[in-house]
């Protein structure tokens, strides 16, 4: 069997257009989990045990809220949450219909990981800052967040990558995307080409996104 | 001037009252350096973070230059904070910023001068330290002497009147650690400004340090002119850290001294009197015979200073014991 005969049920036009759903989705979540996620993470360190503004209460309701998200699998989230992104997108199909649940998916997960980011600063960074007089905001822009940086880009690296397996999974409820295609081709249709090229599609992705990471991880550490 | 009036710490842990400092008064001049010397746990380091309020005191009041620290709101705090420079052990530098931005960080917090004031400021100060060339750099790239120096440049970029030095020689080099001690020692004659340090090394103290308070236990158990406190130590504690820091052992010494014939007595020697030649001129007028049994000579910061001990024996002993007294020197005797 040659080459182009095992490639007989791939249309790779499907595959482009489809390739650019996922991309869409992917880096449209990740501005969105970035956006809310990192303050997230900040009110959740700054809320901790023995941090800046320990409150025992708000800390333990953050937690048990973004545990919840978190432990929910994501297939159900994306159920559940139909009528809201209906509400918020005015449909809960395609590329539009898989952002918000991409998205309150993603959020709890990231910000748990700038909170451990925020927690690997040395505590003495922080009383350096306050002992020039810094405001907690100038403690945060100044100190904590440059300080935790390089942290802060492998939790977005370690989510952009979750986020790529969950677009594959929200095709499940008409997203579209390279998971859609090989959920509808690949698997209830048998065209294993079609499962194998998108296979290599995301993998290709998640190096790409996995490398770039490391790079910008490296290029901030200063050490 | 910073006084401490009936300050006094505890920590609440696991509601359990800690005890870190018990009520304590003391007073520190303008301009000198001021050592708290103690094991870890004493409480020195809480004293020190009680000054610019990195901890809250428990009761008592912390003036400074006439004005009651514990009573400031948060912004008068971080004004006063910025008039109060700090450095570290661990020198917590930010790792992602350059020397040049480190130095340039309460500057920029304190927004009150432009991006070139500043510029200009931080090429004054890394000169100073003699860190010029080193300005574009990480701090990952620099040794640990070099680290406490952009410390030190960062902590007087806001021309503060006083310097907190938390155990700043602590993760040094002894060699390192002498020249970061002259650096203070330089700054503190040439800024006129007040540094107050805390060490568990003796010798860190003797160079330095103006007066000493010896800290066990949550509180002052000595306190005085480093001279004084150095050379004729009388709590338990303080000379524990002077034996350290002569490297003595008091038990080995006894038994050395067991077998020697005659009177045994220490002499201490301060300044010019250093380097008179008395033991010479009183042996051969007294007649009394001398061995050295142990002996130091070196400076308390700039004074010279020598420790004798001698065993002595034959000749008019009470006539030379009377010399030593008449002369510029104390003495003890031991046996």
């Amino acid at each position: 069997m040659d080459a182009l005969n095992f490639f007989a049920n791939v249309d790779w036009a499907e595959i482009w257009l489809a390739t650019i759903d996922t991309m869409i989705m992917l880096f449209g979540s990740l501005f969105f989990t970035v956006l809310l996620g990192l303050p997230l993470g900040v009110l959740l360190f700054l809320c901790g045990p023995r941090q800046m503004f320990e409150q025992k209460g708000v800390y333990a309701l953050l937690s048990l809220i973004v545990n919840i998200l978190r432990s929910l699998p994501f297939i159900i989230l994306l159920i559940v949450m139909i009528p809201f992104t209906v509400l918020i997108t005015g449909t809960s199909l395609g590329v539009a219909g898989a952002i918000p649940p991409l998205v309150v998916g993603a959020t709890p997960f990231f910000a748990r990981l700038v909170e451990t980011a925020l927690r690997e600063v040395d505590r003495g960074i922080i009383e350096a800052t306050q002992s020039m007089g810094a405001t907690t905001r100038q403690i945060i822009t100044n100190a904590l967040l440059p300080e935790a940086r390089p942290g802060i880009f492998a939790a977005i690296t370690v989510t952009a990558i979750t986020l790529v397996s969950y677009t594959a999974m929200a095709g499940v409820v008409g997203a579209g995307g390279l998971g859609d295609l090989a959920i509808r081709f690949g698997y209830q249709r048998f065209q294993t080409d079609v499962m194998v090229v998108t296979v290599v599609m995301l993998l290709v992705l998640v190096q790409v996104l996995q490398s770039l990471g490391d790079k910008l991880v490296v290029h901030f550490s200063r050490k | 001037m910073i006084e401490f009036q009936h300050v006094h710490k505890t920590y609440r842990v696991a509601g359990r009252e800690i005890p870190a400092l018990n009520p304590t008064s003391l007073t520190i001049e303008d301009g000198q350096v001021f050592g708290l010397i103690g094991h870890s746990g004493a409480g020195k380091s809480t004293m020190l973070r009680l000054i610019n309020r990195l901890e809250e005191p428990s009761g008592g009041k912390i003036i400074v230059d006439g004005e009651d620290v514990t009573a400031f709101n948060a912004t008068q705090l971080r004004g006063f904070r910025q008039q109060v420079g700090m450095i570290f052990q661990h020198f917590n530098l930010l790792a992602s910023k350059t020397v040049a931005d480190n130095v340039a960080l309460p500057l920029t917090l304190a927004g009150e001068l432009s991006r070139s004031e500043i510029d200009k400021r931080v090429t004054e100060l890394l000169a100073r330290v003699g860190l010029q060339d080193h300005a574009r750099k990480y701090p990952a790239q620099l040794s640990g002497g070099q680290k406490q120096r952009v410390g030190i440049a960062r902590a007087l970029s806001t021309n503060p009147k006083i310097l907190l030095c938390d155990e700043a020689t602590s993760a040094l080099d002894p060699q390192t650690t002498a020249s970061v001690l002259q650096l203070l020692a330089e700054i503190n004659r040439e800024l006129k400004l007040t540094i107050v340090l805390i060490t568990h090394e003796m010798d860190v103290i003797r160079r330095v340090c103006d007066r000493v308070a010896v800290m066990d236990a949550g509180q002052i158990v000595e306190q005085g002119s480093v001279a004084e406190v150095f050379l004729h130590p009388q709590h338990p504690t303080t000379k524990r850290f002077v034996q350290e820091d002569e490297q003595v052992d008091e038990g080995e010494q006894r038994d050395d001294f067991a077998h020697v014939p005659g009177r045994i007595v220490r002499l201490t020697f301060q300044g010019d009197a250093t380097y008179a030649p008395l033991l010479g001129t009183v042996a051969r007028e007294t007649g009394v015979d001398y061995s050295i049994l142990a002996g130091r000579i070196d400076r308390i910061k700039d004074v010279p200073y020598g420790q004798l001990t001698l065993a002595v024996t034959g000749g008019d002993m009470e006539a030379a014991f009377d010399r030593f007294t008449a002369a510029d020197v104390h003495m003890e005797v031991l046996r």
